[in-house]
């Protein structure tokens, strides 16, 4: 983190605090206002493509019971974070929960206090990452691409992310660096850890000139801002390769258009990128091994199909033609034709004809 | 045609025939109702000379196995010694034909209860009096004989008293299970001295253990009158033994003289609206004319309602103490009714409402059943206080009947309470009984109800209080510790502003 970018975060949390306690030396009850992230308050923007906070807000009071405990929780919060921002260190939303106790603050479960840290964000309006907290699962990242660090002890050291064929962790200490060289053209992001192993051995990043990305699942902030990053800063086309069925559907959304959960952070989404697959359409046109919907998938599918994210033809074309088929099928369903075939067939023919248009 | 034979047999030997009747049915169950109908018999004694009863029950093995001998040892009035074989040794001999509430109406379990002794273990009665209007004490030995319905006096002996004392001593020996009827034994007698406070109880059980119920108070409710029975409650029955022993020569003195609350305007009254001569000799009805007049006077309506003197209600203040003393509840709360009338019968009806402290609840409906001051402790289920319980909606008063710690007791007391069963273990469903039942439970329900919604709002106050005592103080230290300032704001002069504050009263605390 750049020294000035900490100062400036510092004051922020300071001024956060003096609010407080000039209302407690006047002898008052001290309130905060607070960007309202209830799902009332969160706003699909079709402008920039991605969810946005509205902009009501609520107040929080310690002179109401129901809010006292909630109202230290971020006060506790902003006291840790301060900290932490202070010694240039990081720190997961684990250690957030379980550093609590140390002060005689009880959170009743993590998801409180990820609960305060988001509120603590939405105030500030800076991302708990650059506050220097980030979630416990990390995904990797593979590729020509070679960075420098800008963390405590590593400021000016430079790696190349093909120096590791399992894939470099993105970390705190990735998502900060800085892009120095790339000979890459696109990013290919990938779901399933079988999937990302095949393409690094199958050397795609060469024969596509590609930066692969394994995001384990629906991908951490880190990664969404990271993706991001790779997508304005160099211009680079994003391709988001998932399972075929509503759950992969949706990761890929999200890096698209953005989650509600995260409404209240600014840059995480990247609106051109673009679904790679597995198409429902895909299933057919490849004769792909297919497993049928469950119950809670057609559900799942029902839902999207009103989401504003899904409105467009594309996607309620492939939504629809799910709830034909009445299947899904994985990225592995590719290997009936040969391990190789999804990277020798099936990829270059689905990128020709996303970059045709 | 054969002849049926017609077999006399006498009143002893009838009961001892029907013992199951009087709870003698088994060892375990006669162990319990020996104990409770001497102990009964006892109170009953004591109170119509409005002295504190002191009562002391030994209870020891014997031998055979299985027999056990009874000592219970009374302060009351006393028997005199001419009438003890009479008393103790001849069935439907009572102290009790009047009309007045009692425990007991005949005096009959007490004797039952002897009868079975003599059977069980082919013993002899053993009896120490010393009358409160004597010099001497007597002691006796008996033995009754079953056949002729006769006391035999084995021994008889007269004696100074060796100490000051005056009352009964009785003891025999019977076929019995301790072990069996110990919780139901002990059970009543607390429920004992729950009802009856003033009432000192020592019980040494053949184990050697002992144990004690101290009375609280030496007031004693006053002791019921004696009346003449309500025009209501009459049947032929009672009419013509009546009819056989007056001395009216008409029928309006006849009605005059021998009614509760019917005085000569309102006996004309009667006997002319039915065209009935008022003065007819009463000697002279027939058959007939007695029971036509015995339904005219249950359905004529302008008799009085029998007066409640002759009931001898716990009331509320030695009934809260009963309560307190063996329950020993945070709250307690206790509801007199005026009195009522069902068929004649006059009848009171107390109830009380107790919550937390001792009282320890598992599921379900804590209900202590009193009548005439005698707990019943078999057929709740069955029970007019039953049903009526189950008909309140308590969760109206913030109550949860089968869950909270609440313990309810009803206790009615009446000329004639209106047992279902002979067993005397639970009361019909009379309507004007149920009625008063429910108005003086609900009455207990409201006052339990504003007792808990204070006590919630204190509690309530008290954890948003100290929700304050314990963050603020932290807010104010997190955030002088940002701000790198080594002492906090002080927070007292914001939680003190709490203190003050009143749930409601004060708008910006919330």
């Amino acid at each position: 983190m750049l020294e000035r970018e900490r100062s400036e975060i510092l004051d922020e949390i300071r001024r956060f605090a003096r609010g407080i306690y000039e209302q407690l030396v006047g002898h008052e009850f001290p309130r905060v206002s607070i960007p309202d992230r209830s799902t009332s308050n969160i706003i699909f923007d079709p402008q920039k493509r991605h969810y946005v906070l509205g902009p009501k807000r609520t107040v929080r009071r310690a002179d109401n019971v129901k809010h006292i405990r909630s109202f230290t929780n971020l006060v506790w919060v902003a006291y840790y974070v301060h900290n932490l921002v202070k010694a240039g260190k990081s720190s997961t939303l684990r250690d957030v929960y379980y550093s609590a106790e140390a002060f005689d603050i009880k959170f009743k479960s993590q998801d409180e206090s990820d609960e305060a840290i988001s509120d603590f964000e939405a105030i500030l309006n800076i991302p708990r990452e650059r506050l220097g907290i980030f979630p416990e699962e990390r995904s990797a990242i593979f590729g020509d691409l070679t960075i420098e660090y800008t963390c405590a002890g590593y400021e000016g050291q430079r790696l190349n992310l093909t120096s590791h064929p399992d894939g470099v962790m993105i970390g705190p200490a990735l998502a900060t660096s800085n892009f120095v060289s790339t000979s890459a053209e696109r990013v290919i992001v990938i779901e399933t850890g079988g999937m990302f192993t095949r393409f690094v051995e199958e050397r795609v990043d060469k024969k596509y000139r590609a930066i692969l990305i394994h995001t384990a699942g629906q991908p951490p902030r880190a990664t969404r801002f990271l993706i991001r990053r790779l997508n304005k800063e160099l211009n680079l086309p994003v391709y988001i390769f998932t399972d075929g069925d509503p759950y992969g559907a949706h990761i890929a959304q999200v890096i698209i258009s953005g989650s509600a959960n995260s409404a209240h952070i600014p840059d995480l989404a990247t609106p051109d990128a673009k679904w790679l697959g597995v198409w429902a359409t895909d299933i057919k046109r490849y004769k792909l091994p297919s497993d049928s919907l469950t119950s809670k998938d057609v559900e799942r599918l029902h839902q999207m199909m009103r989401d504003p994210r899904y409105q467009s033809s594309f996607w309620q074309e492939q939504l629809e033609t799910f709830l034909e088929l009445k299947r899904k099928a994985e990225q592995q369903s590719f290997s009936r034709y040969g391990l190789t075939y999804v990277v020798d067939k099936y990829l270059p023919e689905k990128i020709r004809e996303l970059e045709r248009g | 045609m054969p002849r049926e034979k017609l077999e006399e047999i006498s009143p002893a030997e009838f009961f001892y025939r029907n013992r199951e009747m009087a709870g003698l049915d088994n060892p375990a169950r006669a162990t319990y109702t020996i104990i409770r109908e001497l102990v009964e018999n006892s109170l009953d004694a004591c109170e119509a000379f409005n002295i504190l009863p002191d009562v002391r029950i030994r209870l020891l093995k014997a031998k055979p196995p299985s027999t056990y001998e009874v000592l219970v040892v009374d302060n009351g009035p006393g028997v005199r010694a001419s009438k003890v074989p009479i008393a103790f040794g001849k069935m439907l001999v009572s102290s009790k034909y009047t009309i007045r509430q009692t425990r007991g109406t005949f005096g009959l379990g007490g004797k039952m209860s002897l009868l079975y002794g003599q059977i069980t273990t082919n013993t002899t009665i053993k009896i120490v009096t010393k009358p409160i209007s004597s010099e001497n004490e007597y002691e006796f030995e008996l033995r009754i004989d079953i056949e002729r319905n006769e006391p035999i006096v084995v021994r008889s002996r007269k004696r100074k008293p060796s100490k000051e004392w005056h009352g009964l001593a009785l003891s025999f020996c019977f076929l019995g299970d301790y072990p069996r009827a110990k919780w139901r034994i002990l059970d009543y007698l607390k429920q004992t001295a729950m009802i009856v406070p003033y009432v000192n109880i020592h019980f040494v059980d053949p184990d050697g253990k002992c144990f004690v119920f101290k009375r609280i108070t030496s007031k004693m409710p006053p002791p019921p009158k004696e009346v003449l029975p309500h025009p209501h409650g009459v049947d032929v029955e009672l009419l013509s033994r009546l009819i056989k022993e007056t001395r009216a020569e008409t029928l309006l003195d006849f009605l005059c003289k021998h009614f509760h609350r019917v005085g000569e305007r309102t006996a004309r009254k009667f006997l002319d609206s039915f065209g009935l001569d008022a003065d007819a000799d009463p000697k002279k009805l027939s058959d007939g004319e007695k029971a036509l007049l015995a339904k005219l006077m249950r359905e004529y309506n302008g008799f009085l309602p029998p007066d409640a003197s002759c009931l001898s209600p716990v009331g509320e203040d030695l009934l809260r103490g009963g309560i307190l003393k063996e329950l020993n509840p945070e709250f307690v709360t206790v509801v007199q009714r005026p009195p009522s009338v069902y068929s004649g019968h006059p009848f009171i009806v107390e109830a009380a409402i107790a919550y937390g402290g001792g009282i320890r609840k598992s599921d379900g409906i804590l209900l202590y059943r009193f009548a005439n001051k005698i707990p019943l402790l078999y057929d709740a289920h069955s029970d007019v206080s039953t049903k009526v319980i189950k008909k309140i909606r308590w969760n109206r008063y913030g109550i949860d009947i089968e869950k909270d710690p609440v313990a309810l007791v009803v206790h009615i007391c009446s000329t004639k309470i209106p047992f279902k069963t002979v067993g005397k273990e639970f009361i019909a469903e009379v309507k004007e009984v149920e009625y008063e039942l429910e108005l003086a439970l609900k009455a207990c329900a409201r006052k339990l109800q504003r007792y808990l919604s204070k006590k919630r709002r204190a509690e309530r106050h008290k954890k948003r209080v100290s929700m304050f005592e314990k963050y603020l103080p932290r807010i104010a230290l997190f955030t002088s510790k940002i701000l790198g300032l080594e002492k906090p704001p002080d927070t007292a002069p914001l939680l003190r502003r709490l203190y003050d504050a009143r749930e409601g009263k004060k708008r910006n605390i919330r």
